[in-house]
């Protein structure tokens, strides 16, 4: 054989061997929560571990307890996320997603994932993203949560007032009870029955703790519920007062709980009912 | 364990006459019997065919002789005894209930069930409490029992180096030989009823009946757990009987076998010790602990009973154990979560009691004298690759040490026996389903009790090999084909899990190996 016949197979055979090489080398989905890049082969393994019980090992929330579950688990494949810091209707941040399995879902089976190490979780995060093409599209930039206003008794009050104007009450009851007249009624996106928040059982909140996380919430929506994103409807300030105002249905200790209670004792005579008799201002 | 438990049992019964201490001194007719030391005079030990003088009595023996039941009465037929020490360990802690109740697999809690990965670990130190609003019993269906059962049938092989027997069979007074005695067949472990969840908000419970093979139960833990007291996890208070808070848990290991199912170093005491106390025995206390929000930093604070586990003062006085335990996580990304603790153990056990009709009464010990254990441990990942290491340095007093009444002198030259310990455990975690497990163990006497004691009598060497195949992972129930091979090789004593006949041989500086081969089918519901 020639040896020209040679060199050209060999770069031939090279060239088909490098582009094997290159199509296996195509980046897999990748995260990046905090400064930790997640991978999601690495995932896979984790998920199998942890998750596919009741996500399912397609990740389309059907696993093997979604059956006995209330809330049914997050479907994957619909890549429709409750907690986010981006707008409504986009993906939430790599963080976002981070935070959910470090927090965990309070009043769910989702626990805090709080002991498994940030590789893990980043790794998670990385390998949960293969379940819908969606991602291809990139996430939504998360929105600017503005410094919070000062925590007066006004604010509760005019928090009050946005809490009947925006018809709050509807769902989660006058008294934050989670037992509006139209709790009853309410379905996810997937037509399963779905509850309201009900602040009074002073548990924190699904998608974090801190007033910024509830901030979020108003802004944001909670996708695929009936929780709608109020960034078009309240100005941030308003917004700030909202969550102080909710902040006292809690029956924690907050600062907005302390001087609420104080305000109430010598007040409470004055405050207008909040519910279907109450006067629209 | 729960042979370990009935050896000890046995040792007591067989040792109540005597006047020594009580508990303690079957204790340490049990560790004696592993001397091989039967003075030619012993009286009162069953059956008689072991009374046969050896040959080997040796310097050492005048230690033995101190005691009127130097060897423990094993039961009054010789297959009731292989019976006894043939058991396969168990008693190991995994809870499907819990994977129910929460719909959980295993492997969310266990690297391999039983042994509690970081998850498993905050869910334990949360007095198992996941904190998602699903852990008080209200939220459960009424028909959800908060029960789970543990049992292996099993197929094993057990051979021991260097047994005394009859040289005639059937024949007790025709004198001792060695042989080598080898015994296998199909077998049962004991049941392990695990009763655990929770109470209310924030208070938990344990009850975990168990069984050797027989279906003999004891009470292996029974307590009532306070969580998250002045609302901070940093203050738990447990209050009865419970496994103490090892970072390296004998309960929740991955090893069944009769030599493999111990750790050495949790149960030794040195020959002729009296000391009846091991590591990996569940005690009798209150202990307070605290942990770090995802129980990275944890630490245990105890405050025990001195009987070793016995409930009815079996054995105690007005005495108390300290155990302290304290150890620290350190996230190394994709290599895992990286553990180091140190622990200790301050006891002190009673060398006389108060006596009616010659009996010791339970809970009247005296004379107290001192022990002590403590070392580090570690638990490390390389990506699937587990490292387990632990060091242990003990000491006993030297009334202890030679099973000597506190109202009587020491003999001549006598000191605290004092000792090293320590294993490597490694486990290669193929995926949830499939483990590699391996162990070293060593233990070295670097004094013993009398100088005239040869320096390696009691010295251990122990390797374990095998793996664990889970066949299916669900949140329902578990299933585990466990293989493994153990080894164990004592110097000049009866190997330490019981082997064989489970008597030292006839020559105390010959070692004794005990091997061990099991295939069993764990599970668990």
């Amino acid at each position: 054989m020639r040896l020209g016949t040679l060199r050209k197979r060999f770069v031939s055979n090279l060239g088909v061997i490098l582009l094997a090489t290159a199509a296996t080398a195509l980046p897999a989905q990748e995260s990046h929560v905090g400064n930790l890049d997640g991978h999601a082969p690495a995932g896979k393994k984790e998920y199998r571990r942890y998750c596919v019980g009741c996500h399912g090992p397609a990740g389309d929330g059907v696993g093997e307890n979604a059956q006995w579950i209330d809330p049914k688990p997050r479907d994957f494949t619909a890549a429709v996320f409750k907690c986010r810091s981006t707008p409504t209707g986009t993906l939430p941040t790599d963080d976002d997603l981070g935070s959910s399995i470090h927090r965990g879902f309070v009043t769910t089976n989702m626990p805090s994932w709080l002991p498994l190490t940030g590789q893990v979780r980043a790794d998670l995060v990385a390998y949960i993203k293969t379940f819908s093409p969606r991602w291809k599209q990139g996430h939504g930039t998360p929105i600017v949560v503005p410094p919070e206003t000062p925590t007066t008794v006004e604010s509760m009050l005019r928090g009050r007032v946005l809490f009947q104007k925006m018809e709050c009450w509807k769902c989660h009851g006058p008294a934050g009870h989670g037992d509006g007249p139209s709790a009853s009624t309410l379905t996810d996106s997937k037509d399963n029955p779905i509850r309201p928040y009900n602040f009074s059982a002073g548990t924190r909140f699904k998608c974090g703790e801190t007033n910024q996380d509830l901030y979020r919430v108003f802004m944001t929506g909670l996708d695929g519920t009936p929780m709608p994103s109020f960034a078009d409807n309240l100005k941030p300030a308003e917004a700030w007062d909202l969550v102080h105002f909710l902040r006292t249905l809690q029956p924690l200790k907050t600062p907005e709980a302390a001087a609420w209670k104080t305000w109430l004792q010598t007040h409470a005579s004055t405050l207008p009912p909040i519910g279907p008799d109450a006067q629209q201002p | 364990m729960i042979k370990w438990h009935l050896m000890y049992a046995r040792a007591r019964k067989g040792a109540r006459s005597t006047v020594f201490i009580g508990r303690a001194g079957a204790a340490a007719a049990l560790v004696l019997s592993t001397l091989a030391l039967a003075p030619p005079r012993a009286t009162g030990v069953s059956p008689p065919s072991y009374h046969t003088p050896h040959n080997n009595a040796g310097p050492y023996a005048a230690m033995a002789i101190r005691l009127s039941s130097p060897r423990p009465s094993y039961g009054t037929t010789v297959p009731e005894r292989y019976r006894q020490l043939m058991m396969a360990r168990f008693n190991k802690a995994l809870i499907p209930a819990f994977a129910r109740k929460y719909n959980l697999p295993c492997s969310a809690c266990h690297t391999t069930w039983p042994e509690l990965n970081s998850f498993g670990q905050r869910f334990r130190d949360k007095g198992y409490q996941l904190g998602n609003d699903r852990d008080a019993p209200i939220w459960q269906n009424p028909s959800y029992w908060p029960v789970a059962v543990r049992t292996t049938p099993q197929w094993h092989f057990e051979n021991t180096t260097h047994q005394p027997v009859d040289a005639v069979r059937g024949d007790p007074t025709s004198g001792t030989v060695e042989r080598t005695i080898t015994q296998q067949g199909f077998d049962l472990s004991g049941v392990d009823l695990l009763f655990i969840g929770t109470l209310h908000n924030n208070i938990s419970f344990g009850f975990i009946p168990s069984s050797d093979n027989t279906g003999s139960f004891h009470l292996e833990a029974a307590y009532v757990r306070f969580d998250d007291l002045l609302d901070t996890h940093w203050a738990n208070v447990k209050v009865g009987k419970f496994e103490l808070d090892n970072l390296i848990s004998e309960k929740r290991f991955l090893f069944l076998s009769a030599n493999g199912g111990i750790y050495q170093s949790y149960h030794f005491v040195p020959v002729g010790d009296a000391t009846a106390f091991g590591l990996g025995d569940n005690q009798l206390g209150l202990e307070f602990s605290g942990h770090s929000e995802n129980s990275y930093t944890r630490y245990g604070v105890s405050v025990l009973g001195n009987t070793d586990g016995e409930v009815g003062f079996a054995g105690g006085s007005h005495a108390y154990d300290a155990a302290f335990t304290f150890s620290q996580a350190f996230d190394a990304g994709s290599l895992g979560i990286q553990r180091i603790g140190a622990y200790a153990y301050l006891g002190q056990r009673p060398t006389g009691f108060e006596t009616s009709g010659g009996e010791p009464i339970p809970g009247t010990g005296v004379f107290n004298k001192s022990f002590q254990r403590y070392g580090v441990a570690g638990d490390f990942f390389l990506g699937n690759l587990e490292f387990l290491p632990l060091y242990l340095r003990a000491s006993d007093d030297a009334y202890l040490g030679t099973a000597t009444p506190g109202d009587q002198p020491l003999p001549a030259s006598a000191r605290s026996p004092k000792w090293n310990g320590g294993f490597l455990e490694a486990h290669y975690y193929v995926n949830p389903q499939f483990v590699f497990t391996g162990r070293g163990e060593f233990i070295r006497m670097s004094e013993q009790a009398l100088p005239s004691t040869p320096s390696n009598l009691g010295n251990i060497d122990a390797y374990s090999f095998g793996y664990r195949w889970y066949p299916m992972m669900t949140s329902r129930a578990g299933l585990a084909l466990h293989t493994e091979y153990s080894m164990v090789k004592t110097i000049g004593a009866a190997p330490l899990s019981g082997q064989g006949v489970g008597l030292p041989p006839l020559l105390a500086d010959t070692p004794v190996w005990s091997r061990s081969l099991l295939f069993a089918l764990d599970f668990a519901f």
